[in-house]
């Protein structure tokens, strides 16, 4: 691509973390994004990737994601993906992808019931995706999870699937990389921090990668994602 | 009419919640509960004249927004 990767965010009453997606955009692509609220009928044209930040969409009412799923925009955002369209769902936009049907499964509730907020480490596990080519297969990385329904699940065909295609896209881990047990923060199946469609356009992950750009927040993990994305 | 839609968390889907007020319930001494499982309600006014196309009417609400059917299961009654 010849021209600078042009990013949209879109801003859905309750999301919080859209000025931090923007950050990171920025600093990978030397662009702001364009903000667009979730009421539009379309994106902005010649848009390469969609990101749905993180917050409490509609206060979680219902269920998380579930009001946000079904905005106008998310019909922009269905066509964006079914031609091929980069897709990025971050936390509450992890949810949203999910409610919206762009995504397998369902993020319930905290296996221990508690909000969590630290620092988790995560498996990458293959850098074959736009999302993932500035990493290696198999690499550690440390980000922040901040979630209450980061708890993925599917029914066990669906798992399977995913799993026979390669489709997950980061697992937790701890901090020598193992996964399985206390690594898991939050009892997702399969470890399973972060899931891909079929196409791999789309990403869905409940760590925030925008928040670890910057060494004065405590580290740069997440910066190899916005910037494999602006080299797509 | 008016009808009421229960939403519950299909078997076998954990449900952190309920476990949470069965906990608190055995904790406030109230014996012989032996599980809880936490569900929604909602009480919905409809336009529909007969119970046919109220019938559809909540299932459509039901499949597009008020459940989620990969986890929940939906039950409709009318008052």
């Amino acid at each position: 691509m010849s021209r600078p990767l042009r990013a949209a965010v879109v801003l859905f009453p309750g999301s919080n973390r859209e000025g931090d997606a923007a950050r990171a955009l920025r600093q990978a692509t030397g662009e702001a994004p364009a903000i667009v609220w979730h009421d539009e009928h379309a994106l902005p044209a010649g848009t390469d990737l969609v990101v749905l930040p993180g917050g409490f969409s509609y206060g979680d009412y219902l269920r998380c994601g579930a009001i946000a799923g079904r905005a106008h925009i998310m019909d922009a955002v269905r066509t964006h993906a079914a031609h091929g369209g980069l897709v990025l769902g971050i936390c509450n936009g992890f949810q949203i992808l999910c409610e919206a049907g762009l995504l397998p499964g369902v993020l319930m509730r905290n296996s221990e019931r508690r909000f969590i907020c630290k620092m988790q480490h995560l498996r990458v596990e293959s850098n074959a995706t736009p999302f993932t080519r500035r990493y290696q297969s198999g690499q550690i990385i440390k980000v922040a999870i901040a979630h209450g329904e980061g708890n993925y699940m599917a029914d066990s065909e669906t798992i399977a699937e995913i799993e026979r295609d390669g489709r997950v896209a980061f697992r937790y881990c701890d901090a020598q990389g193992h996964v399985g047990g206390p690594g898991n923060p939050n009892g997702s199946m399969n470890d399973i921090a972060g899931v891909y469609s079929a196409g791999f356009n789309v990403l869905g992950l409940m760590p925030h990668p925008e928040n670890l750009i910057d060494p004065l927040v405590g580290g740069v993990d997440g910066r190899p994602m916005f910037e494999g994305l602006a080299a797509a | 009419m008016k009808a009421r839609v229960v939403v519950t968390l299909k078997s076998g889907v954990l449900d952190p919640q309920g476990k949470a007020i069965e906990g608190a319930l055995k904790s406030l001494g109230v014996e012989g509960v032996s599980s809880v499982r936490q569900g929604k309600v909602f009480d919905i006014e409809l336009e529909a004249a007969d119970g046919e196309a109220a019938t559809q009417t909540l299932r459509d609400a039901c499949e597009k927004l008020l459940a989620n059917m990969i986890v929940e299961n939906y039950a409709i009654s009318y008052e």
